[in-house]
This record gives structure tokens, C-alpha cells and sequence, in this order.
């Protein structure tokens, strides 16, 4: 089984390697106190009266022994790590530095296809919104003849929301009411009628503040009482971050790659079973649609994962902040709430379900924003009491958020004078993401050695990848995940920047990267292009020494298909992150 | 027995902000609401500047029209060069816009007088408290025995004391002297970490300057004797200091403890470990709802800041309208831009506004029985101390309040003046406080301290 932890135990590099010293630097990767820290801190935090400062002239620059080191962290924060803004990222930022300054590398320009960041892809703002958010930030623009009526009626109902109706006064901590009820409406026109009572909205600060509030309220327990929570493999990597931060035991359920990365009842059962013994499992969290696979769920699956829920009692935690992101024509996104209504009132008004949605994807892309709500269901009254004082410690969500929140579950209505445009940039944008699907898997299947289910949803494309025996030899001298060796070979071969699928998850002895098809299309042909060549390029730079090369090429041919296929679904797919003991 | 807490009078706020709205009768028209520090919503006007750079970000449209002054459409096309993509919609570098890092550095620098700050060592959040959390995340470990403890002041900003509990560390009280000002002694740090001794272990030392609840601004020799304190205990330095706008005292001056630092040279100023923070909440800008703010940290461990680069990741980035609030207050408009006069307008009416309330608070309160207030000299609070008859104790305990917060719901009921019990802010046992807002319009205050000074009248006969 792999675990993140271990990735990245095994990716630390020789001290003395020239290649990527700088990345080993920076990137953090000492997550045990080494040889190399001579410094035995926190030992003797009561004897004072040896603690006063020594100087003397001899030492001019004898540093004080530090109070907080290595050794006195918290446990819980060493063991985070989140490959999304991992190294490959952070060497990605000093070729960029690099170039800027004149520097000379084989290619121009270091394209970030690392992170579902739309508008730094070029993707353009959904004009309707900023209008609304910029008459929020500066009312006298109100008076002016070039905004459109029905952008300022929202400004202005926003605007009566808010104390001093200003966006720079807090508001409560679940947000502004009349935005929480305009979700509330959202939701409940989005599922067909299923109601939605707008005290169970709460704005965030993004979806990751909404999922690392309830798994925190969610973590408790000692030994096998301790809470497990039920995360897919692969994974978004906030998950694992929150959970090791939390000091949670982690329990792995693998999607099914052989099957577009479909969620297997059957593999959920095993992970619950397994962990069942060591831990006390309590929520299990769903990604759909799929973030790094893409895949889509359909309805009959999530009623086996929302009835499985029910008789194990687990809270379920819908992360469907892609849900205006499908792209197949035969795959529809449908609520974890909705099909839990439609399962009847024994199980809408029993299992425990949050759902969280937010502004940096879909069609409006707004990251920078920090927008986002969650949908509470069955939550016990007492509990919500102990969620909204939880909340109440980060003061407010950003309140231009909880606008742009507003503009996207309150858009233009058909007889409105912005509804055609807004149609229009709307569907633009999703038409491009759709034809941008297709063209990316297609695009890597053509590729020998790489393999890439449909990109049916989300932003990204996770494809598989052969890398041959002589690259993984060469990955573990260096300690470092074999995929992570392909991407930082990618990076500064071709300025191309993705995610190695060690930082997300993956069976044991498969390698995956992920990478968005944000890029435009002109620029993601190209991208796709040039990792054609590159990874042709790796492919023969370890095959040629030592094997003849048609074998190699059958080999990779093959997929690799048997090459320790099985080896991580049996083994333990549970841990918790040492660091804290 | 359990006592009501605050939730009790911010449920009852509510319901007669409501009863109100559907014109129930009440000896007022209006709920004047100081219990945050939240000048907007009590009616303070935000920065046309400020704001105007900020639409043009979300509409740059506006950079190409003439709707807007030509600083300010200069300003937003710089700074959407800055964002990925021309975007205020992209996310930012884990730490924030490196170009708004830099000026911010630069304008630490600036204030401190020369003692030099690194880019590399500043990350903007979400607000100030966000970062303090991160900070407080890897100092605190959740599962040690001893629990991990941090001294902080009483009366001290609760929200801090909230999260140090929460995160499973210990709060060790040291209390500031009200008799002087509410001045902190070094004897007294040193008592609060005697106290400790055996039941936590102390790493951090949380300071609050300017201060909040209580409005002191600390001295350069006080914070010298902090800093020394510190480094002999091998304590981190948590410096709060987003008050540092806001200084009303004559003699008054707001030092950053980094400065201080700075200037008492080697070997303190390179080991003692300092935690800074600051915020666009305050001040002149009050844009609370933005969530802005940011931290500057000295003296850390290398590998240790590279861990606080992976939990500052995990949030991702903060929201880039209040990176770029922090950009503008950090380097506001200068002499000779066209947005100067406005700017320098508006900024002159809140230090108007805020010297008339100061002086005002102070004279009113300390012509009350029964109240007795120091002098403000910096932050956003008036913090006077109570002196209830026994009478309204009693009555307090029947009805299971502590008595500022009797004494609050009855000012509301009465009055119609939300203002926050003393007592969440922890300050010496057997006194009580209340707390309550200085950074609202003049009228707004006058008001407040009219209905105030009848109802205490009133209250004091009543229970005397």
C-alpha cells in the first residue's frame, strides 16, 4: 500500500545530488529528525537558568537554541503534505524565476497545468459576475449608465445584507442570510423540488474550509475508537493533508481504474471491513465528479454508497464542486442530496450528508475569490451549535465570495436584459472545457505507454504511465517516487508542469500524473504534443542500455498491465500518520 | 451550575432587531450595535480609493474608462499584471502575490525604520486570526503530556484564547495592571510562568499592542523587557499588532515589537523567534469582510518555516481582493496623485472622528458612579470597569448571568445598546468590564453614550 507519508520518506533525495538539490531544499522533505540536526531542542524547557543567551567573542553568530524546531512541532503539521503545491511546483516557480531573468532553457515558457486554476489559464470572468461583485465593492457605480438593471438589483440585494450595507463589515460566521437563502433556492431548483432550509447553508472560505470544519468536528477518540474516515484512491490531496493534520486514521478505498475509475461498492466494503478492527470509521468522503480521475457517478452507484452509509452509520461527506463540470453525453451529475430524497424519507431524514460546492470551478472559475457553501443534512441540532462556534473562529468567510457565491446561484433569468450574454459565456466556456476533454484523452491514448480513462467530468486528465524498470531503479537511488522522477524530468525538459499520482494516490506499482486541460486549446495541443515526445524520449533513454529494445517496446505496449497490479488492493489500506505518536 | 453565556445576549439582538423591524414598541428606534470591531457596519465609510481599485480589478473595464481617476486605474492595471492570467479570479502563490509580498516588505521596512524584512518570511491570510492559527498549529502539539502552553494576556482578544483550546494547548494568563493603564509588568510574566510550572509547558508568549480589550500602547522599554523575557524562557513572541493605525494618545507611539527587536541588536535580534501580524481590518481601511491580513515571522528555523509553507498551502491561497486591500494599505496614495486630496480627506475625518470619541468615552464614563475608565490610547475598544452594587450581583447570580453580562442584557432591553460582557475577555478575578466599539461616526457614539449614561443612572438607583 502506499502512503503519501512513505512517498515522501522514499523521495528524498542524496544530499550531494546536483539535479534537484535545490528542490530538496525548499521543498521540505525532512520529515524526521535526521543526522543532520545537531540541535537536541525542547529538553530543557524548565531549566531556565541555563537558558540566557551565550555570546561571547568567540561565537560571534552562535545561534540561541531554537524553541520551536524540528523537534518541537506539532507532530500533526509535520506529517501534512500537499503535492498540489509540492516541489515539482515549487522547482516550477524557480524555472519561471529563472526565465524571467534571461535565463536559457529549451523552452520559453513553464506551462502550469499543476492546478485547476482557470482564469490563469486565460479562461475569461463571466462578465455578469464581476459586474455584480464590482457595484458590491464601489455603490457609486450604481448610478452609472454602463451597468446593466438586473446587475444592480443584485448588488443592491446584496448589499441590504450586509451591516452598513459594505462589504468590508463581517457578517455572521455562516455567511450572509440573504446569500444562504439564495443557495437554499439554488438547491432546491437544481434537485427538481427536494427542499432545502436555507439554516443548513454555510458559507466558506472556498470548499476546503468547509471540509476541514466538519472532519474536525468529526475526529475524536483514542486508540480504536479513533475516528477513520474513508477517502477514495486517488484522492485531491486537501483530504489526506486535513486528515494527517487532524491526526485521523486514513482508510483507502481504490477506485476502479480498469473501469473509468468507477467507485466499487464492493472495494468500499473491504476498506470499511479491514479498517473496522483498528479504528472507528465515521464518514467516508465522495469526490464526484472525480478529482485527479474525472470520472462521474452514476445515480445507481450513489445509492449503494448512501445506502452502504446508512447501515454502517457513516456521516457522508459530497465534494461536488465539480458539478457543472460534465462533459460525456451520456453522464449526468446527480446530488448525493437528490438521490437521497428519491431513496425515501427513511433515508433523507436519517443519514447525516454535507455537501459542498464553491466558486472556483464550474464555468465561473473564480479561485482568487475564496467562495464557497456547504449543505448540512440530519446534522444533531447540538452538534451544529458546536460547527457554527467552530466556524465563528475564522470570523467570516470573505464576503466578496459569499457575492460571487451569490451570482452563481442566482444567475441571469431568461427575461433578464444579461441573460443572453450570459448564456453565452457560459456555454462558451463549457463547450471548450468538453471539446478540451476529448482532445486531451485523445491525444494521450495515442501516446504507447500512457493510458487515459474519459475525462467524463472535472478539470483534469489522470493518465496512467509505463515508466520503464531502469526509471523506477533510478527513481529509488534517488529516493523518490518514480513518478515524481517522470514529472520533474517533464518540468525541465519541457517546461511542462502536472502532479506525479504519488501525491494523490494510486495502486501500488501503477504511475499516473495528473494535469488540467485548462491550457487553451492551441496551447494544450501543444502541451500534449511536446509530452508525446518527451515521454517517447524517456521511454528509450531507459530502455536502451542493457535490454533490446523490442522487447521493451512490447513490454510497454502491454501497459504493464500485470506489472504489480495486484499488490496494493490486498495489502492494509489503513494508517495513521505516525508523526503523532 | 452552568452559567448563560454571551449567546444569550446575541440571541436576544436579534430578536429585537426583529421585533423592532415589525414596529414593536420600544423606548428606542435602533439597536446600536458596538460589540465587534467592525467600523463599517457602524457606519464608518470605506476608502473611495480603497474601493475603487478594487471594482476596476473585478471590472477592468473601468481600468479603460474615464469613470474612475487615472492613479487608480494605473494602480489596478499594475496590479492585475500581477495576477495570473490578468485575473483577480486566479489563485495566488501560497504566501500571496509575490510583487504585494514584496511592498508589503518594503513597507515593513519603512516603519520600522530600517531594520530589514524578507519577502520570503511574510504570508497573507485570510485575516489576521487565520495565520495566528497556523502559527498556533505548529506550536501547539494536540497530544502532548504535559499540554502545550501559551501565555497570554487578561484581558486578552478571547477568539485567541478559543483557539489555543481548541487546538488542545493550555492558556496561561498574565494580567496587565488597569491601576496603570493597563501596563504590562515583567514581574507579573514572570509570576504567570511560575504558575505553570509542572502543569504545561509554556512555548509561546502571546502580546496584544495596541491592545484589545484594553487600549494601551506598549513602551519601547516594556517591550525590551518582553524581548528579554522571551529569549531567557526561550519563548515564541506572538506580537498581535494589527491596532498599529490606531493611536490616540499624544505621547502615545505604536513600536512593532519587530523593530524593537531589530534595534536591541545581536544576539537578540537574530534568536529571539517573533511572530508579527497585521490586518486591513483596522485602521483607516476597516475592511473586515475582506479578510486580509498577514504574518511576518523572524528568526524560525529554516525547516520549520518550510513545514509553515505546507499548512499555509493547504489553504491554498487568500482571497486576492484582500491581498490587494493590503497592497493599497500598505502603499496608499502619496502627495501629488489625484487621489490624494480624497484620500487624505477621508483618512483626516476618521482621525477626527476617532480623537471626538476617544475624549468623549473617557469623559463620560469617568463621570459615571460606578465606572471608571483608563486612558485610551491605542486600538478600537473602550475596555471602563464596572463597579456593580452588590445588589446587582445578586441579582445576577439569580438569574445564573455573571454580572457584566446581566448588566449588558439589561442595557440592551433597556437602552437598545448591544455591547460585549467583559468577562469572555478574562480579565482579574472579581472585576467586571464591558467592552465596546470607539471606531463608529460621532453621532453614533454621542448617542451610545446618552443612552448609556441614563440607563446606568437608572440601574445604579435601582440596585443601590
Amino acid at each position: 500500500m502506499l502512503r503519501l507519508r512513505d512517498v515522501v520518506q522514499r523521495s528524498v533525495p542524496p544530499r550531494n545530488s546536483p539535479l534537484n538539490s535545490g528542490l530538496w531544499q525548499r521543498a521540505g522533505y525532512k520529515t524526521q529528525l535526521g543526522p543532520q540536526v545537531t540541535e537536541q531542542p525542547g529538553l530543557k524547557r524548565f531549566s531556565t537558568a541555563e537558558a540566557t543567551v551565550q555570546t561571547g567573542p568567540g561565537h560571534p553568530c552562535r545561534m540561541r537554541e531554537k524553541s520551536l524546531t524540528m523537534a518541537s512541532l506539532s507532530p500533526q503539521v509535520k506529517a501534512v503534505e500537499y503535492a498540489v503545491r509540492g516541489p515539482i511546483v515549487i522547482r516550477a516557480g524557480d524555472i519561471e524565476k529563472r526565465l524571467q531573468q534571461g535565463g536559457k532553457e529549451s523552452f520559453t515558457e513553464v506551462i502550469k497545468a499543476n492546478i485547476g486554476d482557470a482564469h490563469a489559464m486565460g479562461q475569461q470572468p463571466i462578465t455578469f459576475l464581476r459586474q455584480v461583485v464590482a457595484l458590491c465593492c464601489y455603490p457609486e457605480l450604481l448610478q452609472s449608465p454602463s451597468f446593466p438593471e438586473d446587475a444592480k438589483q443584485r448588488a443592491q440585494r446584496i448589499l441590504q445584507g450586509c451591516g452598513g450595507q459594505s462589504l468590508g463589515s463581517y457578517s455572521a460566521s455562516q455567511g450572509v442570510e440573504c446569500i444562504r437563502q439564495h443557495v437554499a433556492e439554488f438547491i432546491t431548483e437544481r434537485d427538481q423540488g427536494v427542499p432545502s432550509d436555507w439554516n443548513n447553508i454555510y458559507l466558506t472560505t472556498g470548499a476546503s474550509d468547509g471540509i476541514m470544519s466538519i472532519l474536525k468536528l468529526l475526529v475524536s477518540g483514542e486508540g480504536s475508537g479513533r475516528t477513520g474516515v474513508l477517502i477514495p484512491i486517488p484522492q485531491y490531496p486537501l483530504y489526506s493533508a486535513a486528515l494527517s493534520e487532524l491526526d485521523a486514521v486514513h482508510i483507502h478505498y481504490y477506485l476502479d481504474e480498469d473501469s473509468c475509475w468507477a467507485l466499487d461498492i464492493e472495494e468500499l466494503q473491504r476498506a470499511y471491513l479491514s479498517a473496522k478492527q483498528l479504528c472507528t470509521p465515521r464518514a467516508l468522503c465522495i469526490i464526484n465528479p472525480g478529482n485527479p480521475t474525472g470520472q462521474v457517478q452514476s445515480k445507481k452507484c450513489i445509492e449503494e454508497v448512501l445506502h452502504f452509509a446508512y447501515e454502517e452509520n457513516l456521516f457522508v461527506m459530497a465534494d461536488e464542486v465539480y458539478q457543472d463540470n460534465v462533459y460525456s453525453a451520456d453522464c449526468h451529475f446527480h446530488s448525493f442530496k437528490k438521490v437521497l430524497y428519491e431513496m425515501g424519507p427513511e433515508y433523507f431524514n436519517n443519514v447525516e450528508l454535507v455537501s459542498f460546492h464553491s466558486t472556483s470551478k464550474g464555468y465561473t472559475g473564480e479561485c482568487g475569490f475564496r467562495g464557497g457553501y456547504m449543505e448540512v443534512l440530519n446534522m444533531d441540532p447540538r452538534v451544529k451549535e458546536q460547527l457554527v462556534k467552530l466556524l465563528s473562529v475564522r470570523l467570516c468567510p470573505p464576503v466578496p465570495g459569499q457575492a460571487a457565491m451569490d451570482v452563481i446561484v442566482n444567475p441571469p433569468r431568461e427575461h433578464e436584459p444579461s441573460y443572453a450574454q450570459f448564456i453565452k459565456e457560459k456555454s462558451s466556456v463549457l463547450d471548450v472545457l468538453a471539446q478540451k476533454a476529448r482532445l486531451t484523452e485523445q491525444i494521450l491514448n495515442s501516446v504507447p505507454g500512457i493510458k487515459c480513462n474519459p475525462v467524463q467530468g472535472a478539470m483534469y486528465a489522470f493518465p496512467r504511465i509505463f515508466i520503464p524498470p531502469r526509471a523506477i531503479q533510478e527513481a529509488k537511488a534517488r529516493s523518490m517516487a518514480p513518478d515524481m522522477l517522470y514529472c520533474l524530468k517533464l518540468l525541465e525538459e519541457t517546461g511542462i508542469c502536472v502532479v506525479p499520482g504519488s501525491g494523490f494516490g494510486q495502486r501500488e506499482g501503477t504511475y499516473h500524473f495528473r494535469m488540467t486541460i485548462l491550457p487553451s486549446p492551441e496551447k494544450l495541443t501543444v502541451l500534449l504534443g511536446k509530452l508525446k515526445e518527451f515521454h517517447l524520449r524517456f521511454l528509450e533513454k531507459y530502455s536502451r542500455e542493457g535490454a533490446p529494445s523490442s522487447s521493451l517496446h512490447r513490454e510497454e505496449g502491454a501497459q504493464s498491465s500485470n506489472l504489480h497490479r495486484e499488490e496494493g488492493a490486498q495489502s492494509s489500506s489503513l494508517h495513521r500518520e505516525e508523526g503523532a505518536h | 451550575m452552568k452559567k448563560l453565556d454571551n449567546t444569550v445576549l446575541a440571541r436576544r439582538a436579534n430578536q429585537i432587531k426583529e421585533e423592532l423591524r415589525q414596529e414593536l414598541r420600544k423606548p428606542y428606534k435602533q439597536v446600536i450595535d458596538l460589540y465587534w470591531g467592525d467600523p463599517h457596519a457602524a457606519g464608518v465609510k470605506p476608502l473611495s480609493f480603497v474601493r475603487q481599485v478594487l471594482a476596476a480589478c473585478l471590472y477592468p473595464d473601468l481600468v479603460n474608462s474615464n469613470t474612475l481617476p487615472v492613479d487608480v486605474r494605473q494602480r489596478a492595471q499594475r496590479l492585475l499584471g500581477e495576477c495570473a492570467g490578468g485575473s483577480v479570479g486566479s489563485y495566488t502563490a501560497t504566501a500571496g502575490i509575490p510583487e504585494i509580498v514584496h511592498r508589503i516588505s518594503e513597507f515593513i521596512t519603512k516603519r520600522d525604520g530600517g531594520a530589514p524584512s524578507d519577502p520570503e518570511n511574510i504570508y497573507i491570510s485570510p485575516g489576521s486570526q487565520w495565520a495566528l492559527r497556523n502559527i498556533l498549529k505548529v506550536l501547539v502539539n494536540s497530544q502532548a503530556s504535559p499540554r502545550t502552553g501559551v501565555l497570554t494576556p487578561g484581558p486578552c482578544y478571547p477568539l485567541t484564547n478559543f483557539t489555543i483550546k481548541g487546538l488542545g494547548g493550555v492558556t496561561i494568563p498574565y494580567y496587565l495592571s488597569e491601576e496603570q493603564g493597563w501596563e504590562l509588568h515583567v514581574e507579573e510574566l514572570h509570576r504567570a510562568l511560575d504558575s505553570a510550572k509542572g502543569l504545561c509547558n509554556p512555548v509561546a508568549l502571546y502580546v496584544i499592542n495596541p491592545g484589545n480589550p484594553a487600549g494601551y500602547v506598549q513602551s519601547r522599554k516594556t517591550m525590551q523587557e518582553v524581548i528579554r523575557f522571551a529569549s531567557e524562557k526561550r519563548l515564541f513572541l506572538l506580537a498581535d499588532e494589527v491596532y498599529q493605525e490606531c493611536v490616540h494618545g499624544e505621547k502615545s507611539e505604536f513600536l512593532s515589537y519587530k523593530r524593537v527587536l531589530s534595534e536591541m541588536g545581536p544576539p537578540l535580534s537574530d534568536t529571539v523567534e517573533l511572530a508579527s501580524f497585521h490586518s486591513a481590518s483596522k485602521g483607516f481601511m476597516g475592511e473586515c469582510g475582506l479578510r486580509g491580513g498577514y504574518v511576518e515571522l523572524v528568526n524560525l528555523d529554516p525547516d520549520v518555516m518550510k513545514c509553515i509553507y505546507k499548512l499555509f498551502s493547504t489553504d491554498i491561497c487568500a482571497p486576492v481582493l484582500s491581498q490587494i486591500a493590503l497592497d493599497l494599505m500598505t502603499d496608499p496614495p502619496q502627495p501629488g496623485d489625484p487621489s490624494y486630496p480624497l484620500y487624505s480627506e477621508e483618512t483626516q475625518h476618521i482621525k477626527t472622528m476617532m480623537v471626538h470619541n476617544v475624549k468623549r468615552v473617557f469623559e463620560v464614563l469617568n463621570s459615571l458612579p460606578g465606572f471608571s475608565c483608563k486612558p485610551m490610547e491605542g486600538g478600537g475598544f473602550a475596555f471602563p470597569r464596572l463597579h456593580l452594587p452588590p445588589k446587582a450581583i445578586q441579582k445576577a447570580k439569580e438569574m445564573e448571568m455573571e454580572p457584566d453580562l446581566f448588566y449588558c442584557m439589561r442595557l440592551l432591553e433597556e437602552a437598545g445598546v448591544l455591547v460585549k460582557p467583559g468577562m469572555e475577555n478574562g480579565p482579574k478575578e472579581g472585576t467586571h468590564h464591558i467592552r465596546f466599539c470607539i471606531m463608529n461616526p460621532e453621532d453614533t457614539m454621542e448617542e451610545m453614550l446618552s443612552r448609556l449614561s441614563s440607563f446606568h443612572t437608572q440601574f445604579m438607583k435601582d440596585f443601590s
